[in-house]
């Protein structure tokens, strides 16, 4: 195990802990951006869409892992800033350097209007308030015909930036940098979140807000902010989806969209930017495993490929239903019990994580 | 002028009278104890002085200026910190970042700055861990510095809420029964720190506490409450031998109820 000498404080402002972790990410970092010299177009498509969810992961996880608050409807902010994004380009001539940022802002601010009303609610009733605007959504999508083209939908144009092209299409590892770039950036984001005196005001909401209300959070201000940012960066995910599907319309992004985004952070491990992106790795690439699977069984037996509807989700429910009962804290959570393992060996103990059994308080002052 | 006021302070919930014409003063510089049975209303004034409760008359001062206009939010602005009977800290975070929430107050960068992490924001950071480590060190935190609430023992975490106090650099610090369920010794902390508190920060304390021998040897005035009416007020040890505090403790003496029937 390592012992970090401390000798100011900014040991622990910075990014990284020590030396060693400063290296062990940026490899990773190289990796990523190297990682289409050694994959094919197909694969590279794949780490695109999976990059994607992880930067919506990363906007629902502020709100739910940081904040506290139930989301189900992030799937209406991928819309809002998916359609503004386009929207922006097509109707009044934006550059994409110009109406991507505006579709986050977008986004953000459709966060905080739904934010007003409903910093109120807590738990199940904000859970269903969100469902309902996902719903809503949809329907919005469809009435606004002249706006968005109803079910038809919209087509997404190849990205311009000074003259260099992003398309999935015809050039996927440029689009593959460019969605690793914002993902890079919404890291680093999140992590001045995680460090500043506004991160520690959402976890104060989370927590308790009768004792953050005390410490002088403001806390409906708190929660409006938090939900701002959340569907601000869901909404740059949006838009980079949207430009990832090439042609969008009111189903692409529908309720299922909101559970699925929720499963995966609760899957990767609520609270932490690794659980976004161990969630997004299951959601986005398990598709392909089953896919792959499925025709390697099927060949097995002699037979073509049979086309099972609803295989996914039936692999995916039990999934999350062993990790809430056996793992609760997600891929996240066992990644770091493994790697105490192997710190303190041989002196892990079996319950060295074992959670305190606390009770629910009942809200008492409200 | 009296750093905080109660005038004439009623709280009704539905029919009963929880706070009932309530009045004292907190001077400034002084171990305020509020005592009484379960029940008396002690926690209920602290509700109302960090406005989660509106009283239904009267008036609540602080330096000379009412607070019921105020947001609960804005209650820690004004320099007043408190801590709660069952101890309400953020289970999910250390130490350190919950004592550094309360520097919430002290908190000057906005939220565009925050998440861009300005070299202003770095230095106020700086400032409010050094406000932060001397809390720690007055009240020997060193070790449970990284640690999370959710692990720690009850002793300790009475001492995180009242450092998380301590923290907010108050004028006035609330402590609703800083010394429940904790050991002897930990008691005898709790009394040698309400004295510093006084003396060397200059903090006035109003507690809440049912420990006679943590308030007799802390507080310079007691006022003893039950059901919500105000018993006797006074020294310690006045409040003690008053009949009024004794009947509402223990109940008639035999001789007395005998001379009644």
């Amino acid at each position: 195990m390592r012992t970090v000498f401390k000798t100011s404080y900014d040991a622990d402002i910075n990014y990284f802990r020590h030396g060693v972790q400063a290296t062990w990410y940026m490899l990773l970092l190289l990796l990523a951006v190297v990682l289409p010299f050694l994959m094919g177009t197909f694969a590279i498509g794949e780490m695109t869409n999976m990059l994607i969810w992880a930067i919506a992961g990363m906007g629902l996880m502020v709100l739910v892992g940081q904040t506290g608050q139930a989301s189900l409807g992030h799937a209406a902010f991928l819309a809002v800033g998916c359609y503004a994004n386009v929207l922006l380009q097509e109707k009044l001539g934006f550059p994409f350097i110009l109406s991507f940022p505006l579709a986050g802002v977008i986004a953000g601010l459709a966060g905080v209007l739904l934010a007003l009303p409903t910093t109120r609610l807590h738990g199940i009733y904000l859970a269903i308030a969100t469902l309902a605007i996902s719903i809503l959504a949809d329907d919005i999508i469809v009435l606004a015909e002249p706006l968005t083209n109803g079910v038809i939908g919209l087509f997404a144009p190849t990205i311009d930036i000074f003259g260099l092209k992003f398309d999935r299409y015809a050039n996927p590892d440029g689009f593959y940098w460019l969605v690793l770039a914002v993902a890079v950036a919404v890291v680093l984001v999140y992590r001045n979140l995680l460090r500043s005196p506004l991160g520690r005001s959402f976890a104060a909401v989370r927590d308790s807000e009768v004792s953050a209300q005390a410490m002088g959070v403001n806390v409906a201000r708190t929660k409006a902010i938090s939900f701002g940012i959340s569907t601000a960066i869901t909404g740059l995910a949006g838009a980079l989806m949207g430009h990832y599907a090439g042609i969008f319309n009111n189903e692409t992004f529908n309720v299922i969209i909101s559970i699925q985004l929720l499963l995966m952070i609760v899957i990767g491990g609520l609270g932490s930017i690794h659980g976004a992106f161990f969630g997004a790795i299951i959601v986005a690439l398990m598709p392909q495993a089953i896919a792959i699977s499925r025709d390697w069984i099927g060949g097995l037996f002699g037979g073509g490929t049979v086309a099972i509807p609803g295989l996914e989700s039936a692999i995916f429910g039990p999934i999350l239903i062993l990790f809430i009962l056996f793992e609760p804290m997600g891929i996240y959570g066992r990644w770091v019990k493994v790697r105490t393992y192997f710190e303190l060996f041989p002196f892990y103990r079996k319950d060295m994580f074992r959670r305190q059994k606390s009770y629910l308080k009942t809200e008492r002052m409200r | 002028m009296s750093l905080l006021e109660l005038d004439n302070v009623t709280l009704r919930f539905g029919g009963v009278v929880a706070v009932n014409k309530v009045s004292f003063s907190v001077e400034e510089g002084e171990v305020f104890a509020l005592v009484g049975p379960n029940g008396a209303g002690k926690s209920t004034i602290f509700n109302l002085i960090s406005r989660i409760y509106d009283p239904a008359e009267g008036d609540i001062r602080f330096q000379g200026k009412s607070i019921l206009s105020r947001q609960p939010h804005e209650i820690a602005a004004l320099g007043i910190a408190r801590t709660f009977q069952n101890i309400e800290l953020f289970e999910q975070a250390t130490v350190l970042q919950n004592l550094l929430v309360g520097r919430h107050r002290h908190r000057r960068s906005n939220f565009m700055t925050e998440l861009l992490f300005t070299p202003f924001v770095r230095q106020e950071e700086r400032r409010h861990r050094e406000a932060v480590e001397k809390v720690i060190d007055f009240l020997d935190l060193q070790a449970y510095r990284e640690k999370y609430i959710a692990g720690l023992p009850y002793g300790v975490r009475k001492v995180v809420e009242m450092g998380r106090a301590l923290a907010l650099e108050p004028k006035l610090l609330l402590l609703d029964e800083p010394a429940s369920g904790l050991s002897v010794e930990e008691t005898q902390d709790v009394a040698y720190w309400v004295e510093d508190i006084k003396k060397q920060m200059g903090i006035t304390v109003l507690m809440v506490e049912h420990d006679m021998h943590l308030v007799s040897a802390v507080s310079d005035r007691v006022l003893a409450l039950a059901d919500g009416q105000m018993l006797s007020i006074g020294s310690a040890h006045e409040v003690q031998n008053d009949p009024k505090v004794i009947e509402a403790y223990i109940g008639v003496s035999d001789d007395e109820e005998r001379a009644v029937a």
